[in-house]
């Protein structure tokens, strides 16, 4: 690709050691920090997907909101496009960096028509010269996700949640962006629109070359998008590896658990399989336990998960795992 | 897909006991039908489009024309009307000591005389009040003051608690617990008390003497109106605050800054359009309030100035007499009904206009 022979650094997104911390009040003048991201490092490829996938309150949404500075990191360093992103540099970075929120019904304002909520990010950067290219260039990106021109006019609530999800993807296309995270952008859609959005997705990296860091929770949608795929657990990464071999051969034992309860749509298949039911519930984030995170669920725990918290260490091709006894 | 394969009329006969869609009673599109479809909606902007949807409400249309003839029976009447505010009914330049308290249209004896001398008296259309003069100046005096007190103090009113309640809002966390905390002061203070100590006290303070602007308002009409500034937006700034705590957890505000719009922007684009129902609500219920506030103070002799009407204190000047003069509180009551009822149903108007949801 003609935009990786321009870059000059490898990664066009570079996270080390990213912690989020949001302190909750426990009484007058004491609060606890809830680590909502504890230590994540990964890096992400010009023009790569990078799956993030995880139960829900694993930190996956605060991981994608950090990276486009909209919480202040509590420590730890990202890089984009080997720059340090922090609140002098976001704004010349917007531009660049975009997103794609989960809620199609709350994330486009009701009270604006779909011309100025795409409008937006242009008006906001002055990315046009008159009224005519506005409109111009509003209409590109409406035909660019599939939205015809008589919907300019319309509100937000007038669409369907497919048409709506499309209109936040123009909206984040608005300003050519190299780097796209989509926070759960299909999880409210219905199946078969969500096929449409992702492979609306697909197609729209093919011509643009952009970047995704595509954050949900249903796995067989993320090994169908991603190059790669990070698996979290409490504010962790416990595995990341490239989006087949994570799938075909995991490691650590959350992951292997987690694709057992993906369903198959083969009935004898899926009564062959081996389920692996977790006992338990997620410990509070407040409250974490010592060590591995998982270890309070998982059957090889010894003594060392709970000392010590296992690092991230390669076991070849890219693959990553932290876990002592796989 | 070809044409020729859809014709109507090779198509099999429908048997007529089928439910079947009898195609032939359809109409091919026409290629100018089908470009119809294409069209694109004039863009109009969103004052432009729900001042249109107002257009078509005629609770609201109603209540604009409505305070358009008061309006303009303010602006007007004075200027046509040759009596005065302050004047006692005179006949050719001699003061009519009978012509207190008379009826609608009721004329005095002297003036009978002088009419049928060859003279022309103006008529007495709401008829005069206990000391001889034009009630029907007085009202239409006093609605003017009335009118005046309300739509500032409304202004005054939008103006301080959107500002005060978006800002504490947006901001939450440290900002919000002390801007509200001053809210909760001001609130918790009598304010009828203050109301009465604030005008005594901006009466002998302000000195007004230097703007001749502010003089001919009078130095009475400006405590109130400091009054209601002062006293009066916190309503108005709590309902905005809960608003925008509300509405800023919707993720397009956060869309909003991750494409780069600054907060002013984000507030203005995005939190204050979606407030503008409560806003023109509780700005509209303020007016009648504003009226009924300065009534009250007017009634206790802090309001507007002895001679200078308003519709509160003509209201109070009429309940002595109302077994013998019941008109006298009719008219100023009507008025007050009638800005109070425009306003309401103006305000509910508006709020039905600026919703894109209720929109056809």
């Amino acid at each position: 690709m003609s935009k990786d022979a321009l870059n000059k650094n490898e990664y066009l997104i570079e996270v080390k050691d990213l912690k989020q911390y949001f302190p909750i009040k426990t009484g007058f003048m004491k609060s606890v920090p809830l680590k909502a991201v504890d230590g994540v490092s990964f890096s992400i490829k010009p023009g790569e997907t990078l799956g993030l996938v995880g139960e829900s309150g694993c930190g996956k949404t605060t991981v994608g909101r950090t990276l486009l500075h909209l919480y202040n990191p509590t420590s730890g360093e990202i890089l984009f496009d080997g720059k340090p992103v922090n609140k002098n540099t976001i704004h010349e970075m917007r531009k660049e960096m975009q997103m794609v929120f989960q809620d199609p019904y709350s994330s486009l304002n009701p009270r604006m028509t779909v011309e100025d909520i795409i409008g937006e990010p242009l008006d906001v950067h002055k990315l046009y010269s008159g009224k005519e290219e506005r409109r111009e260039k509003i209409l590109e990106l409406m035909k660019t996700v599939g939205l015809n021109a008589e919907h300019a006019t319309r509100y937000a609530h007038e669409f369907s949640g497919g048409q709506r999800q499309r209109i936040g993807i123009a909206r984040a296309l608005a300003t050519n962006p190299r780097f796209i995270v989509c926070d759960e952008a299909v999880s409210a859609l219905d199946v078969s629109i969500q096929a449409q959005v992702i492979n609306m997705f697909e197609e729209l990296q093919e011509k643009l070359g952009m970047a995704y860091l595509f954050i949900a929770h249903d796995l067989l949608v993320v090994r169908h998008i991603s190059d790669r795929i990070a698996v979290m657990y409490l504010g962790r990464i416990v595995e990341i590896a490239d989006a087949d071999e994570l799938c075909d051969a995991p490691v650590h034992p959350y992951t292997q658990s987690l694709l057992s309860a993906v369903p198959y749509p083969d009935p004898k298949m899926a009564k062959e399989r081996e389920r692996i039911v977790l006992e338990g519930d997620v410990p509070s984030p407040m409250n974490m336990p010592s060590g591995c995170a998982f270890r309070t669920r998982c059957k090889y725990a010894t003594e060392k998960c709970a000392a010590e918290c296992p690092p991230l260490t390669d076991r070849g091709n890219g693959h990553q795992v932290a876990c002592w006894n796989k | 897909m070809s044409n020729e394969k859809y014709d109507v009329n090779q198509m099999p006969e429908k048997s007529p006991l089928s439910f079947q869609i009898d195609l032939k009673k359809f109409e091919k599109a026409t290629d100018d039908e089908k470009r119809q479809q294409d069209v694109m909606s004039e863009s109009v902007s969103f004052f432009k489009d729900g001042m249109r949807k107002l257009m078509k409400n005629p609770l609201a249309v109603g209540s604009i024309i409505a305070l358009l003839l008061i309006i303009v029976m303010i602006v007007v009447v004075p200027h046509i009307v040759p009596y005065g505010y302050s004047e006692i009914v005179s006949v050719n330049g001699k003061r009519d000591k009978e012509a207190t308290n008379m009826a609608p249209f009721e004329y005095s004896e002297m003036e009978q005389a002088y009419i049928e001398e060859g003279g022309e008296v103006f008529p007495h259309i709401m008829g005069t009040d206990e000391m001889g003069r034009d009630y029907f100046v007085r009202v239409v005096y006093g609605t003017r003051v009335s009118l005046i007190v309300g739509v500032f103090a409304a202004l005054l009113v939008v103006l301080i608690g959107v500002i005060y309640g978006s800002v504490a809002g947006y901001c939450g966390g440290k900002v919000d617990l002390v801007m509200m905390r001053i809210v909760d002061i001001i609130y918790s203070l009598p304010d009828m008390l203050m109301v009465v100590l604030l005008s005594v006290v901006l009466r002998e303070v302000l000195d007004v003497s230097a703007f001749p602007v502010l003089k001919k308002i009078g130095v009475n009409m400006i405590s109130l109106f400091l009054v209601f500034a002062l006293l009066y937006w916190t309503g108005m700034a709590r309902m905005v605050r809960g608003q925008v705590l509300s509405i800023k957890q919707n993720e397009y505000v956060l869309a909003a800054k991750v494409s780069g719009a600054k907060t002013g922007r984000i507030i203005r684009r995005h939190i204050l359009p979606n407030t503008i129902s409560v806003i023109i609500i509780t700005a509209a219920l303020q007016v009648p309030s504003a009226i009924f506030t300065e009534s009250f103070l007017s009634f206790i002799g802090l309001g507007v100035q002895a001679p200078m009407p308003s519709l509160g204190s003509l209201a109070n000047a009429a309940r002595s007499g109302i077994t013998q003069y019941p008109y006298k509180l009719l008219f100023p009551a009507i008025m007050i009904c009638l800005i109070t009822l425009a306003c309401n149903l103006l305000g509910d108007g508006l709020r039905d206009a600026f919703d894109p949801k209720l929109r056809r």
